[in-house]
């Protein structure tokens, strides 16, 4: 069974499908160019931004917030600094759409495994770490919430 | 007189701005490489005519950890249609990291005819200038490589063993804290990982990022980085240098700002690195 939330499964069998190396560029460029739906919003963040949402090790200077829905749940939303951080926007993108709104549960059981299924196994160390560390926030988020709830 | 020519540069020829790019699209005799970290940034809009040389699939051994032999640089110069009088002008994303890390592996196989655009990828597109998603393909050409000379420019493990009991300089060029051995490695990075953490004995600590100005990631000047590598840390232009870091690619940076831009003219890329010495039995750390 998969340790996914639905939409994130399918979207990982759909990479795991892909064996060409332009392929699965062009699926997470296509993924990246949709960032703009996955940016904080005036009303949550205005920079400067505070030191606790920023990713560590990001090169990419990735931010991330958690806001509470009603329902106990948890929306994502992202900002990616430097503009050459493709690759931290599809990441971004990706957890934005799948995981906003799924159970809490699911969220914090995610693991960064996920960097390799979507970007392959060939990413640098460097890239590696800074998208890694933007699930990690993520699954933190969830991890605080379900400790506060218990 | 260019910036660049007024900063004091041992080898300003080297390198070239983004003005003089834009003005050299099409200028024959010029292929034009990205190379980058970031694998999405090539397909996602590239300068016009701009070929891409990845680092993994295109330089590195497909099998063992090594580099490409000469009949493999021939042909991936042959698929971009450079030849032996080609001019290369690589250019990146991260202030040139690995712009720099196919520079250096060019230089192997003697391809001297090679530059770096000034600030990279950063610089190119701070300045709003044109990226296009348009593949080029150029006709095959015939290219004669040398082979590959591993011996000047290119440090191993047993010669930097002999290095460190010289007490010859070394550069360790990572982050401090992956100097100091509090990072060794990240969870899930086995293939990038160390057993040990710490760095070579006798090293100096000088992250390949200072030399750049993080602003738009151009190369600092002369006497600024005379201040960071001699100021601060006494290496001499007369040196035998060995820089480092963890695979290679960081330091082939500070390789090349050392051997171009100081004119230091014995320094040599340790590509083994920390992922090499870290994982090695019995060679000396230090923490």
């Amino acid at each position: 069974m998969s340790p996914y939330p639905p939409q994130l499964a399918e979207l990982v069998e759909e990479f795991a499908s892909i064996t060409d190396r332009n392929e699965r560029v062009e699926a997470l460029i296509e993924i990246a160019d949709r960032f703009d739906e996955a940016r904080v919003p005036a009303d949550i963040a205005v920079k400067p931004y505070a030191e606790e949402n920023h990713v560590q090790y990001c090169e990419s200077d990735a931010y991330v917030w958690a806001v509470d829905n009603p329902d106990g749940t948890l929306s994502f939303y992202f900002d990616v600094l430097n503009p050459q951080g493709l690759s931290a926007m599809a990441m971004s993108v990706v957890l934005s759409e799948h995981l906003s709104g799924a159970p809490l549960e699911q969220v914090s059981k995610l693991d960064t495994e996920l960097v390799f299924k979507l970007f392959g196994r060939e990413v640098s160390m460097g890239k590696g770490q800074g998208l890694m560390g933007i699930i990690a926030m993520v699954r933190g988020a969830a991890l605080d919430r379900l400790s506060k709830r218990n | 007189m260019s910036d660049i020519a007024n900063r004091g540069y041992a080898n300003p020829d080297v390198l070239v701005s983004t003005e003089w790019l834009a003005n050299n699209l099409d200028t024959p005799g010029i292929r034009i490489v990205e190379s980058n970290e970031d694998p999405l940034l090539y397909p996602s809009g590239h300068v016009p005519g701009a070929v891409q040389i990845d680092w993994t699939h295109d330089l590195n051994h497909p099998l063992r950890r090594d580099y490409l032999d000469k009949a493999e640089f021939e042909a991936l110069m042959a698929k971009n249609g450079i030849t032996n009088d080609t001019t290369v002008v690589f250019y990146g994303d991260k202030n040139n990291w690995w712009a720099a890390y196919a520079f250096w592996v060019f230089q192997l196989f003697g391809h001297t005819k090679a530059k770096l655009v000034d600030g990279g990828r950063q610089k190119w597109t701070q300045e709003n200038r044109p990226l296009t998603r348009e593949v080029p393909s150029y006709p095959a050409t015939q290219y004669v490589a040398q082979e590959r000379d591993d011996s000047t420019i290119r440090a191993f493990r047993d010669q930097v063993l002999t290095h460190v009991r010289a007490q010859k300089p070394l550069v360790d060029v990572r982050s401090p804290q992956e100097y100091t051995g509090e990072l060794l490695h990240m969870p899930n990075y086995p293939q990038e990982g160390a057993l040990r953490g710490g760095h070579i004995p006798g090293a100096q600590s000088v992250p390949w990022a200072r030399a750049a100005n993080p602003d738009d990631g151009t190369f600092k000047a002369a006497a600024d980085l005379r201040a960071i590598y001699e100021g601060e840390k006494g290496l001499k232009p007369e040196d035998e240098v060995i820089a480092y870091c963890r695979i290679g690619e960081r330091s082939s940076h500070t390789w090349f700002v050392l051997t171009y831009l100081l004119g230091y003219k014995n320094v040599r890329n340790y590509d083994g690195s920390w992922t090499e010495w870290g994982n090695s039995v019995g060679v000396p750390i230090e923490k």
